[in-house]
């Protein structure tokens, strides 16, 4: 122990807010946090404390989204919103390489984006954990992908704990929230009452050396019971549960299930899902030329497994059905990201629930699924 | 490496009943129309220019679709005439905004609009070319997108697939980091079930999606004719909403006559 360490906790008061984005700029970091965008809080540049979505609320159902003014002057007051943190760390579209033909040379130039030092600020829990996902999957392995792993490590993760989960939030039941324990590099948490501040938590070095340079005082007891009390108020009140006991063998029970074309005749097979949810990580790849043939471009640009192109091989797309398609994802989530990737691939963030235009709800839809298999089990044993 | 001068493929611009903005998008092409001339020879396209050349033609772009008994003949002369036809916009690949007649008697509506009806010789119903000719390629649109144009030129220039996606606006909307006008605001949109190409402009705009691009790959429209009377639209509104643009496009005039208007 060095005897000077940095401390790993303080409180800042909301009026000294603007001190965080300071150290970030001065570091050299883009913040990127919650501010409102065509009548939703989305996640995108902010320049200063100011432009953060304060005083708002949102309403969250299935198929449906409004926001609202509220007295209270709550910062962080979104659930993880429209657009996933993955639009940053995995853009939906890059162009990766280029190849012009000089008189009779070919030249291959990569245009691998430039990275930027980025600070996410405002990042959910259930959010760290599908970025986590996300980690293990293009860091993890031996099919490294180089471009999201030099944005990942010139971005630093502010998380916001939970005190008010959202109408289409399921952390609780996916193990990933409502409160943030590891992998971030600070982790705040708001505290209203009676004075509006922020108990904040260093998770890594670089979490350590701007808490360093903030104006916070050490944290009184008052401070660590607040912070608990709003941890077992939110764990109260969630609506939206998913029973995680056997789930992987009661969705894949259902493989063959009528149950598909059930939900088939109110998806749009849009992907709007896959597109929103944190974790789903599909692309394709597309070739292509200019009108005089001196230059080809290839782009990666993100895809679903809701495209009939996507399943597309000679002679045929393998999943036509709708009912095919949406079983493929919804297995995927919940029952196959366990044999490939060791986790569940939902985290419970509520995106694909509130974001549907069909108002398909992955939690219903999973309980009912889990409800055939257990009925058709005790069926098989009288 | 080819360093033989091939013969440029000749390319032909037709027009049938439209409004030419499909062929305008062809001029806008500014930058690239250099290119474009380049490499290939513009032999007829009477909206460009007056120089106006026999086939064969490599690549026929056939814009508007088929109203009169001279078109549904003069459509087979250019099929004939070209090795590739490629429709281009809402009125070639599904009838147009001019078949919302096709609901209607034509006869009795030239007799409205007409002060000498007479003169007017018209088919009962303004069809999509498919409907009459085989056809290579289709571009949607109304109009069509210039990208898309330019990219399924330089496909059949350089033998390779063009890049069309016929997935739905909604990804194009996502990808843009649009906010989804439906879900956030209760507005209306045909994204679900429109084909991408646009960019999915209206919602960025604040406005849901009039479907110019014509159905998506597995449409279901039954679905969003019900989540628009959730959203509190009147049968009247919901029939409006499919025929547009792409009216006669199977899926969304299938979706307009299943609607019980009173
Ligand atoms: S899912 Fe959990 S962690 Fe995510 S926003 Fe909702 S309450 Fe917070
Ligand atoms: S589940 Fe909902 S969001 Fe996903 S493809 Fe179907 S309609 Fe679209
Ligand atoms: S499946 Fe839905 S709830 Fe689960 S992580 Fe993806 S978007 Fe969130
Ligand atoms: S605004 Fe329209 S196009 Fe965009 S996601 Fe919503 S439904 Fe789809």
């Amino acid at each position: 122990m060095r005897a000077s360490s940095p401390p790993r906790e303080g409180v800042l008061p909301r009026s000294r807010l603007s001190a965080l984005f300071q150290a970030l700029q001065e570091w050299g970091y883009e913040i990127i946090g919650p501010q409102i965008r065509d009548q939703a809080i989305v996640y995108d540049v902010l320049d200063r404390a100011e432009d953060l979505a304060a005083g708002y609320r949102e309403e969250h159902a299935p198929g449906r989204y409004r926001l609202t003014p509220r007295a209270q002057q709550k910062v962080f007051a979104s659930t993880a919103s429209i657009h996933a943190w993955k639009r940053f760390l995995y853009p939906p579209e890059i162009k990766l390489y280029q190849i012009s033909l000089n008189s009779s040379q070919a030249q291959i130039e990569s245009l691998a984006t430039p990275v930027r030092k980025r600070a996410f600020l405002g990042v959910r829990p259930c959010d760290l954990h599908a970025i986590a996902v996300q980690d293990r999957i293009f860091t993890g392995g031996v099919y490294r992908d180089p471009y999201y792993e030099a944005n990942r490590a010139a971005t630093l993760l502010i998380a916001v704990n939970c005190d008010e989960p959202g109408a289409t939030c399921f952390c609780g039941s996916m193990g990933s929230g409502p409160s943030a324990t590891h992998g971030f590099d600070l982790l705040l948490t708001e505290i209203l009452e009676p004075e509006h501040r922020f108990l904040i938590e260093s998770g890594s070095a670089a979490g350590e050396a701007i808490l360093s340079r903030l104006p916070v005082t050490p944290p009184q007891e008052e401070d660590r019971t607040a912070a608990q009390d709003l941890h077992r108020q939110a764990c109260q009140k969630f609506q939206r549960f998913v029973d995680t006991n056997e789930l992987r063998e009661l969705m894949y029970a259902q493989a063959e299930s009528e149950h598909w074309e059930k939900v088939a005749r109110r998806c749009f097979a849009c992907a709007n899902c896959t597109q929103v949810c944190p974790t789903c990580f599909c692309v394709n790849f597309e070739d292509s030329s200019d009108v005089s043939g001196a230059t080809a471009q290839r782009w990666r640009r993100w895809d679903s497994c809701f495209h009939l192109s996507f399943s597309y091989i000679h002679g045929g797309s393998v999943r036509t059905s709708v009912g095919a398609r949406y079983r493929q994802w919804i297995t995927h989530k919940l029952a196959s990201w366990w044999d490939q990737f060791g986790t569940s691939g939902c985290v419970g963030c509520g995106r694909c629930v509130t974001w549907c235009p069909a108002a398909i709800d992955i939690t219903a839809e999973a309980k009912a699924l889990g409800t055939l298999t257990r009925s058709e089990r005790a069926h098989a044993s009288t | 490496m080819k360093s033989e001068k091939r013969a440029k493929p000749k390319i032909g611009v037709f027009k049938f009943a439209s409004c030419d903005g499909c062929q305008l998008t062809l001029l806008d092409a500014e930058e690239d129309l250099l290119a474009v001339a380049q490499a290939v020879e513009i032999a007829y396209f009477p909206e460009a220019s007056r120089r106006m050349r026999k086939g064969p033609f490599d690549i026929a772009l056939v814009e508007g679709s088929i109203t009169t008994h001279h078109d549904a003949q003069r459509i087979h002369q250019i099929r004939r005439a070209s090795k590739l036809l490629v429709t281009i916009g809402a009125c070639a690949t599904s009838g147009g905004i001019q078949a919302l007649r096709n609901w209607q008697d034509a006869g009795e509506m030239a007799r409205v609009v007409y002060a000498r009806p007479s003169y007017i010789s018209t088919l009962k119903l303004s069809t999509p070319i498919a409907e009459h000719v085989e056809v290579d390629y289709e571009l949607r649109g109304c109009p069509i997108q210039k990208g898309q144009l330019l990219e399924l030129l330089s496909a059949l220039l350089a033998g390779r697939k063009p890049n069309v996606p016929t997935y739905s606006v909604c990804v194009e909307c996502k990808r843009r980091g649009s906010v989804c006008v439906m879900v956030a605001q209760g507005i209306p949109c045909l994204g679900p079930v429109t084909q991408a190409g646009c960019g999915a402009i209206c919602p960025a705009y604040n406005r849901g999606c009039y479907g110019c691009f014509g159905p998506m790959e597995s449409p279901n429209t039954t679905a969003l004719s019900d989540h628009f009377r959730i959203l509190g639209q009147t049968p009247t509104q919901i029939q409006h909403a499919w025929r547009g643009m792409n009216a006669w496009a199977w899926e969304f005039r299938k979706a307009s006559e299943e609607v019980k208007v009173p």
